[in-house]
C-alpha cells in the first residue's frame, strides 16, 4: 500500500469520526488541536484504523498530527511484511 | 419462538440526584468534562436504600401493575453486581418481603449484561418450571465508587426495575433470539468489590487490594463498541425471518458515546436507540429494565414491536435478547 493509499483512508476515518471538512484534514492537520477532538475521538479514530489495516496500535503517544498517524501506519504494515 | 412474554414492567431509583457540577466537591471534573465524553449529566444515588430495598419497591409496583398476587410467582431472580449481602440473595430478601411463598428466589451475576442473561435464565425456566417469574435488574453501584476518583465516580448511579414474565403463546408478544458471550480472558479490565482471603490462616494480609471500581477504559469501550454489534448480529441472524426491521434498541446505558458508536457500527439511524444516560448514569444490571419500563410507560414501545435488548460489561459479558414486545 502506497504512502497515498494510507493518507487516504487515515483522512476517510478522521472525517467520518469527527465531521471535519475533507479539505481541512491534510498531513500538517493536528488532530487535538486543529479538529478540536477529544481523547475519545482520538481513541476512535485508533480504534478504526486498527480494523481498517488489521494493526495494533498500543498507545497514542507521539501521535500528533495525520502525518504521525500514516508514518505509524506505513511503519507497522511494514514489519509486518517482515 | 416461544410463549414467553413481558407481563408488566416498572423501577424505581433512589429520589436523591447528583448533577455533574456537584461532583466538583469531591474531586476534580466538571460538567462540560462528563457530557462531552459520556452523555451523562445527573446520576441518582442512594442515601440508604439498599439493592433490595429498591428491588422491594420494583416487585411491589410489578405485582399491583399486573393484579398478580405474590403467591402466584414461580420464581425470583434478581441480577445485581452490588447485593446487600453475599447471602441471603437479594431475591430471597424481596421473596420474605413481598410474601411470594411459592417462589424460589436467587441472585445472578452478569454484571452490567446481567439482566439480559436473566432473561435467557428465566426463559428456560419458564418452560420447564412453572409459568409465572419475577426478573429484576438492581443496583446501589454507590457503594463500590471511590468518590474520590474522577476517572470511574461520575459514571456510576443507583437504581432497579424489572419485569413480570409469564409462558403463555401470544399473537404479539415472543422471545425470538439470545445470543450470550463472555469473555473471561478480559475480567482484570473491569472489576469491582474485591474480596480478599483475610482470614486467621491466610499467610499475607497485607496484600495490596482494590475494593472500588477499576476500569481500563480504553480496552472496555473497544470491546463495546466490537462485541455490542456482532452480538446483535448473531442475535438477529438467529430470529432470521422472524424480524422484519428493528423498531427500538435498547441498549446497557453505559456511554452514550458507545451507544452512538454502535448505531454507527450495525449502521441504522440514531433515533432506534432509545438513551436515557444522561438522567441516570451507568446502572448496570438495572440500566436495560430502567429504560425498557420508562419506553413502555411512556408509550414508546408498544405490543407487536421488534426490540432488540443488548447488555455489556464486567466479565467481560455481552448479551443480547430480540423479543416481539
Amino acid at each position: 500500500m502506497t504512502n497515498d493509499e494510507i493518507f487516504s483512508k487515515v483522512q476517510a476515518i478522521i472525517v467520518d469520526q469527527t465531521g471535519e471538512d475533507k479539505e481541512k484534514v491534510t498531513l500538517t492537520t493536528n488532530i487535538k488541536q486543529d479538529l478540536d477532538a477529544d481523547s475519545l475521538d482520538i481513541f476512535e479514530v485508533i480504534n478504526e484504523i486498527e480494523d481498517e489495516f488489521d494493526i495494533k496500535i498500543e498507545t497514542e503517544e507521539g501521535i500528533e498530527t495525520v502525518s504521525d498517524l500514516v508514518t505509524f501506519v506505513e511503519k507497522q504494515l511494514a514489519q509486518e511484511k517482515e | 419462538m416461544t410463549g414467553i412474554q413481558i407481563v408488566q414492567s416498572a423501577s424505581a431509583v433512589p429520589a436523591h440526584t447528583v448533577v455533574n457540577d456537584e461532583l466538583n466537591a469531591y474531586m476534580d471534573t466538571s460538567d462540560d468534562w462528563i457530557t462531552t465524553r459520556t452523555g451523562i449529566k445527573q446520576r441518582h444515588v442512594s442515601t440508604g436504600q439498599t439493592t433490595s430495598d429498591l428491588c422491594t419497591s420494583v416487585a411491589q409496583k410489578l405485582l399491583q401493575q399486573a393484579g398478580w398476587q405474590a403467591a402466584d410467582l414461580d420464581f425470583i431472580i434478581v441480577a445485581t453486581m452490588s447485593p446487600d449481602y453475599l447471602t441471603p440473595a437479594t431475591a430471597a430478601i424481596v421473596q420474605g418481603r413481598i410474601g411470594a411463598k411459592k417462589a424460589f428466589a436467587f441472585d445472578l451475576n452478569a454484571a452490567c449484561s446481567g439482566f439480559i442473561y436473566g432473561l435467557k435464565v428465566a426463559e428456560g425456566l419458564l418452560q420447564v418450571s412453572g409459568n409465572r417469574g419475577m426478573l429484576i435488574g438492581g443496583e446501589v453501584l454507590s457503594k463500590l465508587v471511590d468518590w474520590h476518583e474522577r476517572s470511574t465516580a461520575v459514571l456510576f448511579g443507583d437504581g432497579a426495575a424489572g419485569v413480570l414474565l409469564k409462558n403463555e403463546p401470544s399473537q404479539t408478544s415472543a422471545f425470538l433470539a439470545t445470543d450470550l458471550q463472555t469473555f473471561g480472558e478480559l475480567s482484570d479490565r473491569l472489576t469491582a468489590g474485591y474480596q480478599p482471603v483475610n482470614s486467621v490462616f491466610a499467610t499475607d494480609t497485607t496484600a495490596a487490594h482494590q475494593k472500588y471500581f477499576e476500569m481500563d477504559g480504553r480496552a472496555v469501550y473497544k470491546f463495546a463498541t466490537h462485541e455490542v454489534p456482532a452480538s446483535i448480529q448473531r442475535a438477529l441472524q438467529k430470529a432470521g425471518p422472524l424480524v422484519h426491521g428493528i423498531d427500538y434498541f435498547i441498549l446497557h446505558q453505559a456511554n452514550q458515546r458507545i451507544i452512538d458508536q454502535i448505531a454507527k457500527r450495525l449502521d441504522q439511524p440514531k433515533d432506534k436507540f432509545l438513551t436515557n444516560v444522561a438522567d441516570f448514569g451507568n446502572t448496570s444490571a438495572a440500566s436495560v429494565p430502567i429504560l425498557l419500563a420508562e419506553a413502555i410507560q411512556a408509550g414508546v414501545i408498544k405490543r407487536g414491536q421488534t426490540i432488540v435488548l443488548s447488555g455489556f460489561g464486567g466479565g467481560l459479558t455481552v448479551g443480547t435478547q430480540v423479543i416481539k414486545y
